[in-house]
């Protein structure tokens, strides 16, 4: 499949703002942010403009954004639906919060963070099920990728978070161990998903999908047309194939594992030391979720192509 | 709504019946399919580069050719590849906005371009390709079983049927009724052992394809010389010792 950059940029973007929006909900409930309302805003400012410039990129996708609204309408049946409406929704109580931090509510805020925590870890489940509710593509119908999205959104918003409670000044050993413990999670995760989709039987083959297995081996003769078309372009992307392992063993050691031996090493310092390491593994964290996202969809295969390539 | 609709038995299913026997991948089909849909409801099918090399553009029906088998028992089979209509339409139900339904009355799966963000999700849900993208307006395009024909009562009533069918020089497109066990087509389907293609994928296609038939391999069947006739031999003299030799 062929990586939109803007679906990219999005789910990297606002994985991270929504993973953040969770642990702020989380552990503000939990009295483990403490220190002046200041903290909070920042962290909660940072939350909404990652979602929301994740949510706009992912508008330069469509081909008539104008009426982005209708989205909103299917959510009975559509997975993309559901993530719109869970997004739209989950704005009210982020906002919300941040009102009553401003006045002084700070019950009814951490209520509300708390509720806006479940609207953000409902609105990238409702994102990974986009990818894993698609039969045709066997790579993201895997049991293993709403599973990614979500303990790779909170990696990197726990990551985020205890950058955040660091250049603060606060102790931010808490999101420092989730960022350790998701990071190492989503790793391995991420491993054992690999393993699995190079082993995968294909969905389909030629003498299945031509029904001409009944003569024998199928072999594709001529093709229907001389030039490329949109299905060639969005299905058949394979440039990634020649690359995909070094691009994984960047994604999985520098993106997820080295991120979370730096969360562990500022477990073991204080202060400015301890803010440096937490920004440095966020920075590797969210450059190798791109990479890692990237990689979702350039080694994606779909079955329209067993038509033109025979496997 | 992209909820799909609840099927009762009986219920009209329209479709296409394509005889991979007969087709001889001239293209027909794919031509008049472009024609018509240039002009029709989901006008217009773009080209892009259409005049310069990178030529391509959106069409609902490709041709392509396949060779099956091995010697004398193997074929090579011309393929066409369109919109299935899909009794479990996943390209329906992924639609977040609506613009993709399935009518309840005869099972044609379209799109409501004025609904349509172009998010593309469909194109990715069909397991068979059959979705194209219109860049120009950034709405997705798809074969709407010639639906502005085929209730079109402004033409001859034998023309009422899809372009593809009505094109075809072989007779190796039928269109019909796959829901009447009565019907034409379902009766085709039934003598000649219509299949579904990519069955694994549960997506229930209406359109049916018939198997070439089983090629008979005559014994023996060593290529004979042809004799000559007494007409072939120019020169007169062994003209007559042919007419001697083989009396």
């Amino acid at each position: 499949m062929k990586p939109a950059g803007s679906i990219v940029f999005f789910t990297v973007a606002s994985g991270a703002g929504y993973g953040l929006l969770f642990w702020l909900g989380l552990l503000g409930a939990g009295g483990m942010i403490s220190g002046d309302g200041i903290l909070v805003l920042t962290v909660l400012g940072l939350a909404l403009v990652l979602v929301t410039a994740g949510l706009c990129a992912s508008l330069l996708h469509l081909g008539n954004a104008h009426k982005a609204w209708r989205a909103l309408s299917q959510w009975r049946s559509s997975w993309l639906s559901r993530e719109g409406v869970a997004a739209v929704l989950t704005y009210f109580p982020a906002i919300g919060s941040g009102l009553c931090v401003l006045q002084g509510a700070y019950g009814w805020a951490v209520l509300l963070a708390l509720v806006a925590a479940a609207g953000a870890l409902a609105t990238v489940y409702c994102t990974s099920m986009i990818y894993a509710s698609l039969k045709p593509i066997k790579e993201w119908a895997h049991p293993l990728v709403p599973a990614g999205y979500v303990v790779l959104s909170l990696f990197s918003g726990a990551a985020l978070l205890a950058t955040l409670m660091a250049l603060a000044g606060e102790d931010a050993s808490v999101p420092a161990l989730q960022a350790l413990i998701f990071g190492a999670l989503g790793a391995g995760l991420k491993w054992q998903y690999w393993r699995s989709i190079d082993t995968a039987r294909p969905l389909a083959t030629l003498e299945t999908a031509t029904g001409l297995g009944r003569i024998g081996t199928t072999r594709p003769l001529d093709p229907p047309h001389t030039q490329s078309n949109y299905i060639m372009r969005e299905m058949g992307f394979r440039v990634a194939r020649k690359h995909a392992h070094s691009l994984r063993r960047i994604a999985l050691v520098g993106g997820l594992a080295l991120p979370a031996l730096l969360a562990a090493c500022s477990l073991l310092v204080a202060g400015p030391v301890a803010a440096l390491l937490l920004l440095l593994a966020t920075a590797l964290g969210l450059a190798g979720l791109l990479v890692e996202r990237w990689l979702m969809f350039a080694e994606a295969t779909h079955t329209a192509m067993i038509f033109y390539r025979g496997t | 709504m992209t909820c799909l609709p609840d099927l009762a038995p009986g219920q009209k299913k329209l479709g296409l019946v394509i005889d991979l026997d007969t087709c001889v991948g001239c293209q027909s089909c794919a031509t008049n399919c472009k024609e018509w849909n240039a002009n029709g409801m989901s006008a217009p099918l773009p080209d892009f580069n259409a005049y310069s090399a990178g030529a391509e553009g959106v069409w609902f029906n490709r041709v392509h050719s396949y060779e099956a088998g091995e010697g004398a028992a193997g074929k090579t089979v011309h393929f066409p590849r369109s919109c299935l209509h899909c009794e479990n339409a996943a390209c329906v139900t992924v639609c977040p906005t609506g613009a993709s339904y399935k009518r309840a009355e005869d099972g044609i799966v379209l799109v409501d371009a004025d609904k349509c963000i172009g998010c593309q999700l469909c194109a990715w849900a069909c397991a068979y390709g059959a979705r194209e993208f219109d860049e120009d307006e950034g709405v997705m395009k798809k074969c709407t079983l010639c639906v502005d024909r085929i209730y079109n009562e402004n033409i001859p009533e034998a023309q009422r049927q899809p372009a593809c069918v009505n094109s075809c020089p072989t007779g190796a497109r039928h269109f019909g009724d796959l829901g009447d066990p009565t019907s034409k087509v379902s009766q085709l389907v039934a003598e000649r052992g219509g299949f579904e293609l990519m069955p694994e994928m549960d997506y229930k296609p209406v359109n049916r394809y018939l198997p070439p038939r089983k090629h008979v391999v005559p014994e023996h069947s060593k290529p004979v010389e042809d004799a000559p006739t007494p007409m072939d031999i120019k020169s007169s003299l062994l003209r007559f010792m042919d007419k001697v030799l083989t009396r």
